[in-house]
């Protein structure tokens, strides 16, 4: 299978990404300049964490504005799987991939820790690997992650099943409804603050993001 | 043209160095002249007050790529890879305006790494602050912290350690100490070494502004009431193009057109240009006009001192001029021929059709004053170092006493500042902060049956030992890192160090400084750890007050499979719990008598490298071999702190501890005196024998001091201490003090 990997200046997950699909999942993957206008010949994208743009504006807000995401949006309208993680999720609400905006942390704060979550929908294609309900332990690194909606976009997610992922007890950053990952309604794009790159090698002592990566394996 | 002296003084020169300036030039020197002899005579670079000491130092071994003298320093890992690292202060700039302060300490750490040609894959720091009831103190830290984290996340590499402590010295000077460590190839080393008559000189990164102008003459200086006034030296920092250089900088030496790179950090365009000429021994010329500058009417004084951050100096291969600005174009970031290689030894520096400045360069870089202060022992030590024990009531609480150690400042966990660094970016941390030390993979260096390389980093100094015996507390500090290093399954490899004392030219300073360099001279040869690379800080006083005499260390080791890593968690109900090494504890200098009594007196922990080599070496081999199953060195608090780490300072998880072992003198020595020389392993019991066998192979005892399980720790026959109260202690009181 074909990974490709966005990198916006400021991206700094990119390699981590790389490494999943390549080392760990025996896979391909190729970077793609954001200054690029064509994506090549992929099966799955990933927009990787980090600060594109140095956060300035607001995280994702200048991102989305780069050459390549109107071939982002191409490549999503007809089907293709993007899957934004951290930063990667900010650029994918802010270019109107998914609904919704994410805000700076309740407590202002930087946060990087492990947190529990809780698999939810599981109708969509990054879940394949996933039971739904299952718990599981993933980290976060981020200062605005606190997902936020307007009533209606929420009741339509929670409906629909796009809420992919939630914050299991403690809610790290004040998301609503505890949402820590959400699908679009096709179920192809998948946008996450937590970093299942971060949690897919035993070394590392947890795996329960690979499933993440191994549900878009054939 | 003459100065009058308080111009001379405000440039940091007494009346002898501004003459001798005089006599390196021949004649009086031109304004721009001045400010550059200032800078680059300012003790932060020149090291005048401490160069002559620094000799002293262990800098050689076979391990040994690059030592002192470079950006940073080079090690050897085996199979054509290295490291390189470093650690600098930031104190005075992070004292004035805490969040940029910080930030480009942070920045400039990492700019001496991969000016070499390294990646930085982590970052760790050491901190220290006053008083934290104080309200200043407080917003230093919240300042500091975030500073430090908006820069390192933003660029992507892990900060993974450090040491966060606490001392009414620092109540007017806190210390931020960062240190960043790289990978590189042996092949593709970098240096600040000109050549080729005719090559362009390069700036490339940020532009130009007005801001640090001065600033390493303002941090050769000590504080007083109107320093807050300062603030226009502190450099404000931009990670996000400090990023883009880091990549660009990456794409540029992978192919072949760099001959010499060098950053601009202190004394900026100045120290960047001299020491390319000086060390390629070749002249250079310099026209400022083509400096790009982000400000308007910008004189040639100000484009020389500027401490504007994320930029370097790189002189290229003639025709290599387009090959250099595309990329830094593709990264969106300036690249201007800003001069040439010339014969001779001067540094000719042109603005508006003027020569400006016309200097030879060794004489500035070289034969900076060299001073050997006087020295004196302090006053104050013969009193402070006297400890009347009978005056000294023994605790009859126990756990009471536990808990005000476990929850002080200095000892409880610091999850509230490490949770706001990006301490996982990288997905090479393999023991995540928490831990004795560090420890991080080396991708793609397997080898046959051998997983992944691994690193262990870690940072130490414990300033009150320093203040009571400089000498024996900075042994001390080396041999603590080098005991973190070994308890996470990591042969010591080589060190760091960042002096931070007082005003060198009180001579009871300048004994405090020479002391400690004689202490990490000897325990460095002792424990084969050469220092390759370190930053010196001086006066950091304040009305007179200085800080407790601090040499932070840094050691880096090697695991030759990172899978063979070790952490300080107890793991299993029914191990045993062993103690190695020589456990003599004391009651001196100790965290119990500071926190408890409100005493800092007496001697620090007798610091014994013979003994100190020993127990490390049986520890690194019970680790390798898979015996044992944590590794925890006693330090601060004693024995009773290290247990009850081993218990809950693992995040999620908490196991009790049995201790048989009743005290014979005074109850508060045992379980709170501090030792050296002492690691605490736990061990299924059948494996009890081969740690056994491997202490006597080592030459260092063992004894067996109790066992693994339950939901208390028990201490004795008396103490009996919930582990959900033991929890709460540790994890919850950084949160509330801040």
């Amino acid at each position: 299978m074909k990974f490709g990997v966005v990198i916006f200046p400021g991206s700094n997950c990119d390699r981590d990404c790389h490494h999943i699909a390549t080392t760990v999942l025996g896979q391909t993957a190729t970077y793609v300049w954001h200054k690029e206008t064509q994506l090549p010949d992929i099966d799955a994208l990933i927009l990787p964490g980090g600060f594109s743009y140095g956060d300035y504006l607001r995280p994702g807000a200048i991102a989305r504005v780069s050459p390549i995401m109107q071939a982002v949006v191409r490549f999503a309208d007809q089907g293709g799987t993007v899957l934004g993680i951290c930063n990667g999720f900010q650029i994918l609400v802010e270019s109107g991939l998914l609904p919704g905006t994410l805000q700076q942390n309740e407590g202002l704060k930087f946060l990087c820790e492990n947190v529990d979550l809780e698999v939810v929908g599981t109708e969509h294609r990054f879940a394949k690997s996933y039971e739904p309900g299952q718990a599981l332990t993933m980290p976060i690194a981020h200062m605005d992650g606190r997902y936020v909606a307007d009533e209606e976009t929420l009741k339509r997610l929670e409906g629909e099943g796009q809420v992919a992922f939630r914050y299991r007890g403690r809610n790290p950053n004040g998301s609503l409804a505890s949402i820590a990952g959400i699908t679009n309604a096709q179920g192809n794009v998948l946008g996450m603050m937590p970093h299942p790159e971060r949690c897919a090698e035993d070394l590392l002592g947890n795996k329960d993001g690979l499933g993440v990566f191994q549900s878009l394996l054939p | 043209m003459p100065y009058d002296a308080q111009v001379i003084a405000d440039h940091g020169f007494t009346p002898e160095e501004y003459a001798k300036v005089c006599e390196h030039l021949g004649r009086e020197p031109r304004y721009v002249e001045l400010g550059i002899f200032s800078v680059m005579w300012s003790e932060h670079c020149s090291y005048k007050s401490s160069r002559l000491h620094l000799k002293r130092l262990p800098t050689k071994g076979p391990q040994v790529v690059c030592g002192p003298g470079e950006n940073a320093g080079i090690v050897d890992l085996g199979d054509g890879l290295c490291a390189c690292f470093k650690m600098e202060s930031h104190n005075h700039p992070s004292f004035i305006e805490p969040y940029q302060g910080a930030a480009t300490g942070v920045g400039g750490i990492m700019r001496d790494i991969f000016t070499m040609g390294a990646r930085p894959v982590a970052l760790l720091n050491s901190l220290r602050f006053g008083d934290p009831s104080l309200a200043k103190t407080k917003s230093l830290i919240h300042g500091v912290v975030a500073g430090i984290a908006g820069y390192g996340n933003c660029m992507g590499v892990p900060t993974v350690g450090g040491e966060t402590l606490f001392a009414p010295s620092f109540n007017g000077n806190n210390l931020v100490n960062a240190f960043c460590v790289g990978i590189l190839k042996q092949d593709k080393i970098f240096k600040a070494q000109a050549a080729g008559i005719g090559n362009p000189i390069i700036y490339v990164g940020a532009k130009t502004g007005r801001d640090g102008i001065h600033g390493a003459t303002m941090a050769s200086a000590e504080f007083d009431e109107a320093s807050e006034e300062k603030r226009p030296t502190v450099q404000v920092g931009d990670p996000f193009t400090e990023k883009r250089l880091l990549e660009a900088c990456q794409e540029l030496m992978a192919g072949g057109d760099i001959i010499a790179i060098q950053d601009m950090g202190a004394a900026g365009l100045t120290c960047s240009s001299l020491e390319m000429a000086a060390s390629g021994r070749v002249g250079v010329e310099l026209d400022l006009d083509d400096v790009p500058c982000r400000e308007t009417e910008m004189s040639a004084y100000e484009i020389m001192l500027s401490e504007s951050q994320e930029r370097m100096l790189l002189v290229a291969k003639q025709g290599s001029e387009d090959r250099v600005r595309a990329i830094f174009t593709k990264w969106d970031l300036d690249a201007a021929v800003v001069g040439k290689v010339v014969e001779g030894d001067q540094v000719v520096i042109r603005f508006k059709g003027d020569i400006v400045a016309e200097l030879p360069s060794l004489p500035i870089t070289e034969d900076a004053p060299i001073y050997d202060r006087p020295q004196q022992e302090p006053k104050y030590l013969k009193v402070a170092q006297q400890l009347d024990l009978s005056k000294v009531p023994d605790t009859t609480d126990v756990p009471g006493t536990l808990k005000q150690l476990v929850s002080s400042p200095n000892l409880c966990s610091k999850k509230w500042i490490y949770r706001q660094y990006d301490h996982m970016v990288g997905t090479d941390t393999v023991v995540l902060p928490g831990s004795d030390a560090a420890v991080l993979r080396l991708k793609g260096t397997a080898r046959g049956e051998l997983g992944d390389k691994g690193l262990g980093l870690s940072v130490d100094c414990n300033s009150r030992y320093c203040y009571l015996d400089p000498q024996e507390g900075a042994k001390l500090a080396v041999a603590e890192c080098a005991r973190n290093l070994v308890c996470s399954g990591a042969k010591p490899l080589a060190s760091t160090d960042c002096l931070n004392f007082g005003n060198p030219e009180n001579p009871e300073i300048m004994w405090q400084i020479a002391k400690a360099i004689d202490g990490i001279a000897e325990a460095c040869e002792a424990l084969a750890a050469p220092i390759v690379s370190g930053n010196v800080s001086l006066y950091n006083e304040t009305q007179g007050q200085a800080i407790d005499p601090t040499p932070g260390m840094a050691l880096i080791g090697l695991l030759d499979d990172v899978n063979q890593h070790c952490c300080q968690y107890f793991q299993k109900d029914g191990d045993l719990i062993v103690l190695l090494g020589w456990f003599q504890p004391t009651l001196g200098a100790s965290e119990y008598l500071a926190t408890v009594h409100g005493l800092v007196q007496g001697h620090p922990p007798v610091c014994d490298l013979e003994q100190e080599r020993q127990v490390q070496d049986c520890c690194l081999q019970l680790i390798k071999r898979g015996v044992i199953r944590s590794a925890h060195d006693l330090s601060m608090g004693g024995l009773a702190v290290a247990l009850a780490e081993s218990c809950v300072s693992q995040e999620g998880q908490s196991i009790g501890a049995h201790v048989a072992w009743e005290p014979e003198e005074r109850t508060d020595l045992t379980w709170f005196g501090e030792t050296a020389a002492s690691i605490l392993v736990s061990v299924s019991p059948e494996k009890l024998p081969l740690v056994i066998g491997q202490a006597q192979a080592s030459g260092c005892p063992a004894i067996g001091i109790g066992s693994v399980g339950g939901e208390v720790l028990q201490l004795g026959d008396e103490a009996a201490i919930p582990l959900t109260e033991l929890s709460d202690w540790y994890w919850n009181s950084f949160e509330k003090l801040v």
